[in-house]
C-alpha cells in the first residue's frame, strides 16, 4: 500500500519525478549477478530504407521489470515488438543482429514463431479483448494449444484472473461478453489472458496509456506482483510510471539506446546529457 | 437568397425530397401490384346485361365487369362501330363472359350507350371448371347417372355434398396418378436403366436378366392394379353432373368431375365473400397451376424459386468467403491482387443473360455432358445432367452473385481491427488459428450482408434461368419422396419466369393479367421473406461479435 501513498506523495521531487518510489530498488541486487533473460547484439531494424533501431545492445535480467522510455517515435515499441517477432507482420521490415532469449537466437528461420509468442506474451496499448465471453478470452490461448478439458480450463482461468486481480470483480459473470467490462478491467483481462498460457516474459506496450488514473494504479500494482514470476518489459512514455514500476530503465532516443541502468541511477544520476534533458522535461 | 443557399437549407430540402420520391415510388409500386393482384381473388358481381350489338339485335350477356375505359368516339367510328350518340367520349366496359367452349371468346368489350339494362340476378352461378375457364349461367338441374335428381332451387342444397364427393374423388385420382403410378414408373425406368447398364458392361447373364424380368413383372402387376383402381375412381367421379342454362339460352351439361367450385356471387354475404376470397388465395399459393398456368395456384413456382435460392446460397457462400479470405489475408497485396479485385468487381456488372449463355455452354453441355458420359451412360442418348436443370441454374446464379459475396466479405475482413489479430497472434496462435477462431467469426455479419445482396439479386433474376433450367410447367418437383429425394437434374418452375410466361406467352392475356400482378406480389414477398431471414441471422451475429469500436 506504500505505492498507493506515493501516488499522491507530497514529498519533495527531484527533476519533477517522485523518487521516493525508487526506495524499494535499493534492495535490488546490482547488475551482473542476475540471470539474463533477453539479450540483443548489434540489433538494427529498418522499415524499408528508414532505420528505426540503431545498434541496440541490451541485456534484460530475469524476474525484473525493465522499462523503456523515450519520446514518441524513438523506437521503444519497435524494440519491444522484436522480442516476440511481432514485426514479422509488417511488410518491408529488415532486421540484422541477434536477439537471444535464454541464450537462443529467436531470429532464425527454424524458430517456431507461434511457440515463441506463447513464451513471450504481450499486452497492447489499447485493451483488445476478443468479442467472446470473459471465460473464453482467458481460455483462448489454452484452447489453441489443444487444451479443452473443462475442469483444467476452469482452474487455469480462475488462477489467471486471480493473478490479474480481476477474479473478484468478474467471478459471477464469466460468461458475459468481455466487451461489457470497463477499460481498466479489459486491460487486466488481457493480462490474465496473456499469463494463462504461462509465458516466461511479459511485454507490456504502454499498457496504461488509455486508462484512467485508478485503473493505471491497479495495472502498476499488478506489474509489481507479477515480476516475481515473469520477466516484464514495459514501454511507457510516462516517466513517473517507469520510476514507480521498473527495476531497470532504458532511455531511447531516435532509434538509439542512450542509457540503460537501474531505475534509481537513471532517474537520479543520469550519465548522458540527453537523458537528463528528457527526464527533466526539456523535450519529449 | 445567397444567405439561404449558404445556410445549407436547400441542400436539406433536396436530399429529403430525393428520399421522399424514392419512398413514394416504392410504396406506389408495391401497392399497385398488391391492389391489382389481390383484388383478383375477390368474388365480383355477375351482371346480366341486355345489349344491342352491331347488327342491332338485342343479345343477353352474362359476365363480370373486368375493366373499363373512356375512348374517343371518333376512334370507335373509325374502327367501324356504328354509334348512336354524339358524345365525344364514350365509356366502354370489358366483360368477362366466360363460356369459352360455347361462345369462343371469353372477354367482350361493350359500349356504354348500347347497353339497355343491367341486372344482378341472385341465382346466377359461376362454375369454375378444370378446363375451358369459367362458365356463367343458371343451374337448372342436378343429374346422377344421367337421371335428374333435383331441379331448380332444390338443386343447390343437394349440390354441395356431391361437389365435396367429386373433389374428394379427384384428389384420390390425382394421388394414384401422381404418387403411386409415378413411383411405379420410376421403378420401371430404374429397371430399364439397370438392364441397359448390364448390357453396356457386358454382364448381361441370364440369371440377372431373369431377376429383372421378375421385378418388371411385379411392377407391371402393380401398375395394372393401380389402373384398375383408377378406372373405378373415374367411374365414380363421373356419376354426377349439372345442367346449366347459359346467357344465350343454350343448355350445357357439366360433369362435376370437371368442376372446381360452383358459387353464386350475387347472393353471397360479406362473410361468404371473405371465405371465398381466402379459399382462392390459399389455392393460389398452395396448388398446382391449371389451364396453361392461367388458373389455379403457383406453388411449384414458389417452391422452385426458394429451393434454387437455397442451393445457390449453399454454393456461393463458401466459395465467395474462401476467395475473399485468400485475396485479403494470404495473397501478396500487389498489382496482381489489384487486377483480380478489379476483375471481380467488373464481373458484377456483366449482364445476367451472358451468365446464362455461359451456364448453358459450360455447365449444361460441357460439365453435364461429361457427367452423363461418365456416370449415366445407361440412359444415353437421353441426357440426365446434360440438360438444363436446377443444379445448373443454381450454379449459374452462384457465379453471377459471387462478386457480391467476395466484395462484402473482403470489406468485412478489412474492418476487423488490427489489434484483435495481434492479440490472438501474441498468444501463440498461428495465422490460420487466428482466422478460424477470431477473424472469420467477427467477419460473419459481413458475409451475411453479401449473402443478403446475393439472394436479393438471384431471386429476381429471370433471363439466365431461361437458358439453364426454368420451364413453363415442370411435371415433377425437384424435391420429392423418391430416392434420392433432391433431384438436382430436374427442371423447375420459377416465379419470375412465371410472370413472364403468364403475362406474355399465355393464350389468354386478359384472363392472365391479374395473375401477373399477384405473382409479382408473391415474388416480392418471397424475396422479402428470404432477406428478412438473412437479416435476422446477421443481426444476431452482429450482436454477438460487436467489435471494439461500437
Amino acid at each position: 500500500m506504500q505505492d498507493t501513498n506515493n501516488l499522491k506523495a507530497t514529498r519533495p521531487l527531484t527533476h519533477g519525478i517522485d523518487i521516493s518510489a525508487l526506495d524499494r530498488h535499493d534492495a535490488v541486487a546490482t547488475r551482473g549477478t542476475e540471470e539474463t533473460c533477453i539479450q540483443t547484439e548489434a540489433l538494427n531494424l529498418y522499415y524499408g530504407a528508414k532505420q528505426a533501431l540503431k545498434d541496440i545492445n541490451i541485456t534484460l535480467p530475469k524476474y525484473r521489470v525493465s522499462a523503456f522510455i523515450g519520446p514518441s517515435g524513438c523506437g521503444k515499441s519497435t524494440l519491444l515488438r522484436c522480442f516476440n517477432r511481432m514485426n514479422d507482420l509488417i511488410d518491408d521490415v529488415r532486421i540484422d543482429g541477434a536477439i537471444l532469449l535464454d541464450g537462443a537466437d529467436i531470429q532464425t528461420r527454424d524458430v517456431n514463431v507461434a511457440e515463441l509468442r506463447r513464451r513471450v506474451g504481450m499486452v497492447f496499448q489499447k485493451p483488445n479483448p476478443f468479442p467472446k465471453s470473459i471465460y473464453e478470452n482467458v481460455a483462448y490461448g489454452l484452447r489453441i494449444n489443444g487444451i479443452n478439458k473443462r475442469r483444467y480450463l476452469d482452474e487455469v482461468v480462475e488462477k489467471a484472473l486471480r493473478d490479474a486481480a480481476l477474479w473478484d470483480e468478474v467471478k459471477d459473470r464469466l460468461n458475459e461478453s468481455a466487451l461489457s467490462l470497463s477499460g481498466g478491467q479489459q486491460q487486466r483481462l488481457v493480462i490474465a489472458r496473456a499469463i494463462a498460457v504461462e509465458p516466461e516474459v511479459l511485454l507490456l506496450d504502454e499498457p496504461a496509456s488509455a486508462l484512467d488514473p485508478i485503473s493505471t494504479l491497479k495495472i502498476e500494482e499488478l506489474v509489481y506482483e507479477l515480476k516475481s514470476r515473469y520477466t516484464i518489459v514495459i514501454v511507457t512514455h510516462n516517466m513517473q510510471q517507469a520510476a514507480r514500476v521498473s527495476d531497470y530503465t532504458a532511455f531511447m532516443y531516435m532509434g538509439e539506446m542512450i542509457e540503460f541502468d537501474s531505475a534509481a541511477t537513471l532517474f537520479t544520476n543520469p550519465r548522458d546529457r540527453r537523458t537528463e534533458d528528457y527526464i527533466t522535461g526539456r523535450y519529449g | 437568397m445567397r444567405q439561404w443557399f449558404r445556410s445549407g437549407t436547400p441542400w436539406i430540402w433536396l436530399t429529403a425530397a430525393a428520399v421522399s420520391a424514392s419512398l413514394i415510388m416504392v410504396i406506389g409500386l408495391v401497392s399497385l401490384i398488391a391492389i391489382r393482384g389481390l383484388g383478383y381473388f375477390w368474388p365480383g358481381e355477375v351482371l346480366d346485361i341486355q345489349y344491342r350489338d352491331a347488327d342491332h339485335h338485342t343479345v343477353r350477356i352474362i359476365g363480370e365487369r373486368y375493366d373499363e375505359e373512356r375512348v374517343s368516339a371518333s376512334r370507335l367510328r373509325e374502327s367501324g362501330v356504328d354509334l348512336t350518340t354524339n358524345a365525344e367520349q364514350i365509356e366502354r366496359y370489358l366483360i368477362k363472359t366466360g363460356n369459352r367452349d360455347v361462345g369462343g371468346l371469353d372477354f367482350r368489350w361493350l359500349i356504354e350507350p348500347d347497353i339497355t339494362t343491367i341486372e344482378r340476378p341472385g341465382d346466377v352461378a359461376v362454375i369454375e371448371r378444370r378446363e375451358w375457364g369459367n362458365l356463367y349461367g343458371f343451374l337448372i338441374a342436378l343429374k346422377q347417372g344421367g337421371q335428374v335428381v333435383a331441379e331448380g332451387d332444390q338443386a343447390w342444397p343437394a349440390l354441395a355434398q356431391r361437389l365435396d364427393r367429386a373433389r374428394d374423388l379427384f384428389a384420390q385420382i390425382r394421388a394414384v396418378q401422381k404418387e403411386a403410378m409415378g413411383e411405379v414408373n420410376h421403378g420401371l425406368e430404374k429397371l430399364r436403366l439397370r438392364e441397359r447398364m448390364l448390357e453396356i458392361r457386358g454382364e448381361n447373364d441370364p440369371e440377372r436378366r431373369l431377376e429383372i424380368v421378375a421385378q418388371r413383372q411385379e411392377l407391371a402387376a402393380r401398375y395394372a392394379d393401380l389402373e384398375q383402381r383408377l378406372v373405378g375412381l373415374s367411374e365414380a367421379i363421373a356419376r354426377d353432373s349439372i345442367v346449366v342454362q347459359t346467357a344465350d339460352g343454350g343448355i350445357v351439361e357439366v360433369p362435376l368431375a370437371k368442376t372446381v367450385r360452383i358459387f353464386r356471387p350475387n347472393s353471397m354475404g360479406p362473410t361468404g365473400k371473405i371465405a371465398h376470397y381466402l379459399e382462392k388465395l390459399w389455392e393460389f399459393v398452395s396448388d398446382d397451376p391449371r389451364e396453361a398456368n392461367t388458373e389455379g395456384g403457383i406453388f411449384p413456382a414458389i417452391f422452385g424459386t426458394v429451393l434454387m435460392v437455397i442451393i445457390m446460397s449453399v454454393i456461393v457462400t463458401p466459395f465467395g468467403v474462401i476467395a475473399a479470405v485468400y485475396l485479403r489475408e494470404y495473397a501478396r497485396q500487389g498489382v496482381v491482387t489489384r487486377l483480380i479485385r478489379i476483375a471481380v468487381n467488373n464481373l458484377a456488372g456483366v449482364p445476367a443473360i451472358v451468365y446464362g449463355v455461359f451456364g448453358l455452354g459450360f455447365f449444361v453441355y460441357f460439365v453435364g455432358g461429361g457427367i452423363d458420359q461418365w456416370m449415366f451412360p445407361e440412359s444415353l442418348p437421353a441426357p440426365t445432367f446434360g440438360t438444363p436443370g436446377i443444379l445448373w441454374a443454381s450454379l449459374t446464379l452462384a457465379i453471377l452473385t459471387l462478386p457480391v459475396v467476395i466484395v462484402a466479405t473482403e470489406e468485412g475482413l478489412a474492418r476487423i481491427p488490427r489489434s484483435i489479430r495481434e492479440g490472438s497472434l501474441a498468444l501463440g496462435a498461428t495465422k490460420a488459428e487466428t482466422l478460424w477462431r477470431t477473424v472469420l467469426p467477427m467477419a460473419s455479419p459481413a458475409m451475411m450482408t453479401g449473402l443478403i445482396l446475393a439472394v436479393a439479386r438471384a431471386a429476381g433474376e429471370v433471363a439466365p434461368l431461361m437458358l439453364v433450367g426454368v420451364v413453363k410447367l415442370a411435371p415433377s418437383m425437384p424435391l420429392d419422396g423418391d430416392f434420392p429425394f433432391l433431384h438436382l437434374d430436374r427442371k423447375f418452375m420459377h416465379l419470375g419466369f412465371h410472370i413472364y410466361d403468364v403475362g406474355f406467352q399465355s393464350p389468354n392475356v386478359e384472363a392472365a393479367r391479374p395473375l401477373v400482378y399477384a405473382t409479382a406480389l408473391l415474388l416480392v414477398l418471397v424475396i422479402l421473406v428470404l432477406n428478412l431471414a438473412a437479416i435476422a441471422i446477421r443481426n444476431r451475429l452482429r450482436e454477438k461479435y460487436r467489435s471494439l469500436e461500437s
